[in-house]
């Protein structure tokens, strides 16, 4: 009797709040639109046949693959590792702080990270930076001949001279168009090359001052600065048989062997500065959004793992490195399979978690690419509660409740176990 | 020989830990370095932001302001909202730790018929995914003129939170020696008197660690509110959200938003680690 009071309030709430409406989405998943009419089945084709739902079952499919997995990976990584250095609880805690916060904020947290334009984005800032180190960044984007030219375009973004130069004479190879802000760091006032015996001398610069314009057209003046780093090249016959590198003020000198050459202005010097990736485009979107989920939940699989860590017996580590095994072997061979169970159970929670992931892809991706990052709670949402569809969205509930029963029924068996003692 | 081989290997063993060092510094600022991006772009004036990034306050301090977030706490829908996070997440912490108590005793330590039936019953709801409820409390709401208030939000947030609630306590409960209650009892204590006398105090490690978890988690909802609130009910997840469509042009109210909305549950978070990581490890199946 007192019992029974003692559990009212749950029982009722749980009762009216989680019991009834599971019972009421199944009922009504399989009405119509309106929910007068009853649909036998049509709601459940619809999670084949729609377009909107087939693009979130297959993003759901990647989410579930891949988030759960890498999450607990890096959490068994970081576990293992933190054990090695004295400051581990600093970065134990660094990494699960992230579990503090809501998805909402990390939402806009990462839309701030993933920002496409390099300046901003501090993701594109970092790949840009990594990608420019290895490949040469072009310094004079949207440089070209102005107008009565020595130079010609030679295809593909190429420039090239008119004429063929000659031994002991100068060269000017003007263009215009690069921004100010764009030109390297470096460039000085361009100086007219003096002829030197046997060489070929020259200069290549920009022949334009804003609020100055041309000055003299085709020859040097005080306030233009010359292309500092343009590569040169001398062709003949198509091969190349000297280059060089413009200085700071733009001159150049090429050795005798280039006499009669053509000088060419490889494209390589013009092409637009490279951007970075689209990270919320299309086709990166998901994998970008999933990349926010493993921040924020890394730290949860590290912590779980890192208590289990705990309970490994180090004697046998300890054993297994006086029998001359490597540490990873000894990480591959004893640490993973003692903590196989644990990896288990982080690996599960994930997965029912991942299932349910709405904030991160409803915040992060943009509008244009959210039909590209749509997974089925976001699917739900929309069609419940802004196309009226309450039919298609509880049969979408539904089959969300179906994939978690297999863990429902796990968890009810393990604890009846433990329940009669 | 022997001499030599050590030798190898504590320098292999030096390099290594070397690497190891290396490898967690970096992962380290992987994982600092978004939030500071958060921190010091909400210090900045949009005009700032949107000509460049947030780092180049390292070379210019001096574009440090804090005008977005005193026109932050100006602006009445933020702060309203914030008051609404409040007035959610309190009493639905309060009620699952309290209502959650009772369930759990009673499945503990009382005596009725079906007791561990029910009590399965309970454990089977944890993964019961919130979105299936959606749409049927939404039209229940709506029956009975809760939907769009306080009210209805915390109501929801209580029903989802119970199983976990229940399951937590029942089982540290459980543990409790069964001298100390029949003791108590013998003494001619009530069930009720026995509950808040033996049972809470005792219970207080897994009382805070359920208190702590709930409260994060109702804290940080935007499903939720964003079905059951209205725009005067509304906490400051759903407040933000709604400037994210134009995320650009509202980036000097989300920025500070955000960094605000953050500033409880990290306080939380630092204030009590064990008890959130406790809780975290007990809710592994939620």
């Amino acid at each position: 009797m007192v019992a029974a009071l003692f559990l009212l309030p749950a029982l009722v709430l749980l009762g009216a709040l989680v019991v009834y409406p599971i019972g009421y989405s199944v009922v009504r998943s399989f009405y119509d639109q309106s929910g007068d009419g009853f649909a036998g089945i049509d709601n459940y084709k619809a999670l084949f046949t729609d377009e909107g739902i087939r693009t979130a079952l297959k993003n759901n499919v990647i989410w579930v693959v891949f988030a759960p997995t890498v999450a607990t990976a890096l959490g068994l990584i970081f576990a293992v590792l933190t054990e090695r250095v004295r400051w581990g609880t600093a970065f134990k805690l660094v990494v699960f702080m992230p579990m503090a916060i809501s998805m909402l904020a990390a939402g806009i947290i990462f839309r701030l990270v993933y920002d496409q334009d390099p300046d901003k984005g501090v993701a594109n800032a970092v790949w840009v930076g990594v990608h420019d180190t290895f490949a040469q960044a072009s310094a004079f984007p949207k440089a070209h001949p102005g107008r009565q030219s020595p130079l010609e375009p030679a295809g593909g973004g190429a420039f090239i001279t008119k004429s063929p130069v000659r031994a002991g004479e100068t060269v000017s190879l003007p263009l215009v168009g690069v921004a100010p802000d764009l030109m390297p760091d470096g460039a000085k006032p361009a100086v007219a090359a003096k002829p030197e015996p046997d060489k070929i001398t020259g200069t290549t610069w920009q022949d334009f001052t804003r609020g100055k314009g041309v000055g003299k057209l085709n020859s040097v003046d005080a306030s233009e600065l010359g292309y500092a780093g343009m590569r040169i090249e001398a062709v003949k016959d198509d091969k190349v048989v000297a280059s060089t590198t413009a200085g700071d003020d733009g001159t150049f000198t090429l050795p005798a062997s280039a006499d009669g050459a053509l000088l060419r202005l490889p494209d390589s010097n013009f092409k637009e500065p490279y951007n970075g990736l689209d990270w919320l485009g299309p086709s990166l979107v998901t994998p970008s959004i999933i990349g926010s989920y493993i921040w924020m939940w890394a730290g949860f699989a590290m912590v779980l793992i890192a208590a289990g860590l705990a309970g490994v017996p180090r004697e046998l580590l300890e054993a297994a490195r006086v029998d001359g095994a490597s540490e990873w072997q000894v990480f591959r061979r004893v640490t993973v399979p003692l903590l196989a169970p644990v990896l288990a159970v982080v690996t599960v929670t994930l997965m029912i978690n991942v299932l349910k992931v709405f904030d991160l892809v409803f915040i992060i991706a943009p509008g244009s690419s959210q039909d590209d990052a749509n997974v089925l709670a976001l699917e739900l949402y929309r069609k419940g509660f802004s196309e009226d569809q309450p039919g298609i969205a509880s049969a979408i509930s539904v089959f969300l409740l179906l994939l978690v029963i297999p863990v429902m029924w796990f968890n009810v068996r393990r604890l009846r176990r433990e329940v009669r003692r | 020989m022997k001499t030599k081989q050590s030798l190898g290997s504590r320098l292999a063993e030096g390099v290594s830990g070397g690497l190891v060092r290396v490898f967690l510094i970096v992962v380290g600022l992987f994982w600092l370095v978004p939030t500071i991006g958060l921190l010091l772009s909400s210090l900045r004036s949009p005009e700032d932001i949107a000509a460049s990034g947030w780092w180049k306050v390292f070379t210019e301090p001096s574009q440090i302001t804090f005008d977005s977030y005193r026109k932050l706490l100006e602006n009445e829908d933020i702060t309203s909202s914030l008051l609404n996070t409040v007035w959610i997440t309190v009493p639905a912490t309060l009620l699952v730790v309290i209502i959650g108590s009772l369930a759990g005793y009673a499945f503990a330590w009382m005596e009725f018929p079906g007791r561990d039936w029910w009590f399965l019953g309970v454990v089977g709801l944890l993964v019961v995914p919130v979105q299936v409820a959606l749409i049927p409390i939404a039209e229940l709401f709506g029956t009975i003129g809760i939907f769009g208030s306080v009210l209805g939000v915390v109501f929801f947030h209580v029903g989802f939170g119970l199983p976990f609630a229940v399951f937590l306590l029942r089982n540290f409960f459980a543990e409790i020696p069964r001298e100390l209650l029949e003791a108590a009892r013998l003494d001619g204590a009530g069930e009720l008197r026995l509950f808040f006398r033996v049972v809470m105090p005792l219970g207080a490690p897994a009382i805070a660690a359920l208190g702590i978890f709930q409260f994060l988690w109702v804290w940080n909802d935007l499903l939720v509110a964003l079905i059951f609130s209205d725009s005067g009910s509304q906490p400051i997840t759903v407040a933000l959200q709604t400037q994210v469509r134009q995320f650009g042009n509202n980036i000097d109210v989300l920025a500070p938003g955000a960094f605000i909305s953050m500033v409880v549950p990290l306080a939380v978070f630092f204030a009590f680690q064990r008890q959130f990581v406790s809780g975290v490890m007990a809710g592994a199946v939620k």
